[in-house]
């Protein structure tokens, strides 16, 4: 529990944390939804690529879109860069620091996908088995072409009859596993190094640029939410005094149209404060009709 | 408890944050719902449409209207349309973004539910086995059976136990093509969402950036304004009630005194706070006779009559006041010592 607060506590103080939060979230969600969604290849010649690709390359693009959708400083890049010039100058040194790094985190999550996919190697198999070469596999060679494809399409699906004893489609399927984890953990490798060089060498080029950009960034984000927080404190208190002012103004009005005089007793003083002059059931009731039939002008 | 305390208070402190939270813990809902019904097949011709699409289609729409209901805008929005207009101008383009964001938010939920069920592939499954192409997938020129026959065979194909077309076509192998073209649907529907959904939030601030804060802000502003109105009213209705109650004791005290022409006996030693608290009421039967006028003959909601509270048990409505309230008080005295 109280490591819990602590890590959450950690999150909500910068707000980069809770965006690197948030995409981490995203990619554990993305495997969740590889694990619990059941793959299950057509093994029909003409269907097989694209639902093997499609399930390889279309959930990535949705997870791309929703990593920008959830990310908070996409639409302040996109406020800072819209906005008309006013008094302000426009940073666009600025502008493409928020821009990469909202890339950046909206990237992990595809990557994760396509990277379970591929160590995971049944959406390679389904695409690709019906493009493997005939003549280097014993049982499919002596057969026709056109039995052949079909035979080649079934081979993601273990539970035919056919292939249940079937050596070759056990080669097929390895060959093709295996070369779907190769590519797989080579796709992981380049973007790790591709984030190792990133990371050690950007001090090397142009530092103090790199620094000035994320202040800023920063600064325009706690901007806009203590702007938003100061709008909500403003419309506390405007609503406050707007509620005070109908009050005294209802008061007099009773005053004006009653002729009887409030009884002044000894322990009623601070209740006689709260009641605000309007004490009895008409009173109430005239208040509440005036308050929804002619709101107070703003 | 301690865990959904913090969440709680966390998505409490910003009214926004709040609504976000009702609307994740509904997506959320919507899955555990769909992973915890039981899915059943009819397996008869006419009625596997009929059960898959309604699966498929009428539980987002009952989240959608749920999602209204949750919804506690819902209520200011109504009444911000309907009020007249008396002294303050109505704005549409406020209405218009009240509606907006409380539309955003009921659609996550039947999102979630159509995308779940596509995934899965039940439904899809159960609606249109009946449409398989069997002359590509299996052998369509076995002998001896009708077009109705087929199609009650065909329909048999998500109930595996009573199944029995498998020389027409294996049950995988329709299963899995179906299977096959739900998903394609269900990833072609959350892309399709997820860009509309992008474009919806991505074009808003390049376009009507200072309509939209002005929006937000009065929107904001409502919803302040009635949860301080009503504040307002609980604590007039407290005092109301306060003051209320204590004139009926005061009354009830000063009627005993007044019918008995007796004052109860006054301890010397005993003065102070506990006493004055009693209100005179000091014994059993006035305590009763108390309580039974309170439920018999509640006081009028009148704080502040001419001169004496009208309305309680003994004195009864609308009698006319005669004397004000603190020379009555010493005339009781004066009679009782006499």
């Amino acid at each position: 529990m109280d490591r819990f607060r602590m890590i959450f506590q950690y999150f909500q103080s910068n707000s980069e944390s809770v965006m690197n939060g948030i995409c981490g979230l995203l990619t554990l969600a993305s495997i969740k939804m590889y694990t619990c969604i059941e793959f299950s290849c057509p093994c029909l010649p003409q269907y097989n690529m694209a639902y093997g690709l499609g399930i390889m390359f279309v959930p990535p693009i949705a997870l791309f879109l929703c990593g920008l959708i959830l990310n908070r400083q996409s639409l302040v890049m996109l406020e800072e860069w819209s906005r008309p010039q006013g008094r302000r100058k426009k940073d666009l040194a600025v502008i493409r620091y928020l821009c990469s790094s909202i890339m950046q985190r909206a990237m992990v999550a595809p990557a994760a996908w396509i990277i379970v996919t591929l160590l995971d190697g049944k959406c390679l198999i389904c695409a690709f088995s019906g493009s493997m070469d005939p003549e280097n596999f014993v049982d499919f060679a002596s057969a026709s072409p056109v039995q052949v494809q079909q035979l080649l399409a079934k081979v993601p699906c273990k539970d035919e009859e056919l292939m249940r004893n079937n050596t070759s489609h056990k080669a097929v399927s390895s060959y093709l596993r295996c070369w779907s984890q190769a590519l797989g953990w080579s796709i992981l490798l380049i973007l790790i190094i591709a984030a190792f060089l990133a990371r050690w060498l950007r001090p090397c080029f142009n530092q103090a640029a790199l620094m000035q950009a994320r202040h800023w960034s920063n600064y325009i984000d706690i901007e806009q939410k203590i702007f938003e927080e100061t709008c909500c404190e403003h419309s506390r208190l405007f609503a406050h005094k707007c509620i005070l002012h109908f009050f005294e103004s209802m008061r007099q009005e009773i005053k004006l149209h009653s002729f009887s005089l409030p009884r002044q007793g000894k322990g009623t003083e601070g209740e006689e404060d709260l009641l605000r002059g309007i004490t009895d059931q008409d009173q109430v009731n005239k208040l509440l009709k005036t308050w929804y039939y002619e709101k107070p002008p703003l | 408890m301690d865990k959904f305390r913090m969440i709680f208070q966390f998505l409490q402190s910003n009214q926004e944050s709040f609504m976000n939270g009702i609307c994740g813990i509904m997506a959320l809902a919507s899955t555990q719902i769909y992973s915890a019904f039981d899915f059943n097949c009819p397996c008869l011709p006419r009625y596997n449409l009929a059960y898959g699409l309604g699966i498929l289609l009428v539980p987002p729409f009952i989240l959608f209207l749920l999602g209204f209901v949750l919804n506690n805008n819902i209520s200011m929005l109504a009444e911000e349309w309907r009020r007249p207009r008396g002294q303050r101008r109505k704005d549409p383009a406020v209405l218009r973004y009240m509606f907006c964001s409380m539309a955003q938010r009921a659609m996550i939920a039947p999102v979630v539910w159509v995308s779940v069920t596509l995934l899965d592939g039940k439904c899809i499954t159960c609606a249109f086995c009946t449409s398989v192409p069997v002359e590509t997938l299996g052998n369509a020129s076995h002998p001896g059976l009708s077009q109705g026959d087929i199609k009650r065979v065909l329909a048999r194909i998500p109930c595996k136990e009573i199944y029995d077309g498998q020389e027409l076509i294996a049950n995988e192998v329709a299963v899995r093509y179906l299977r096959c073209i739900s998903q394609a649907l269900g990833w072609c529907f959350v892309l399709l969402m997820t860009m509309l959904a992008f474009l919806v939030r991505s074009l808003r601030p390049c376009f009507t950036q200072a309509a939209f804060l002005k929006s937000r802000y009065w929107s904001h502003y409502i919803d302040i304004e009635r949860k301080l109105f009503d504040e307002t009213c609980t604590e007039h209705a407290r005092s109301f009630a306060k003051v209320c109650i204590q004139q009926f004791f005061e009354s009830m005290s000063t009627d005993l005194v007044a019918a008995h022409c007796h004052l109860p006996r006054k301890d010397p030693e005993d003065a102070g706070e506990a006493t004055e608290k009693l209100l005179g009421i000091t014994d059993w039967d006035t305590m009763n006779t108390a309580l039974k006028s309170w439920h018999r003959c509640k006081p009028a909601l009148n704080l502040h009559p001419p001169a004496l509270p009208t309305g309680n048990g003994w004195a009864g409505e609308g009698q006319p006041p005669v004397h004000p309230p603190v020379p009555q008080k010493e005339m009781a005295a004066y009679y009782s010592w006499v």
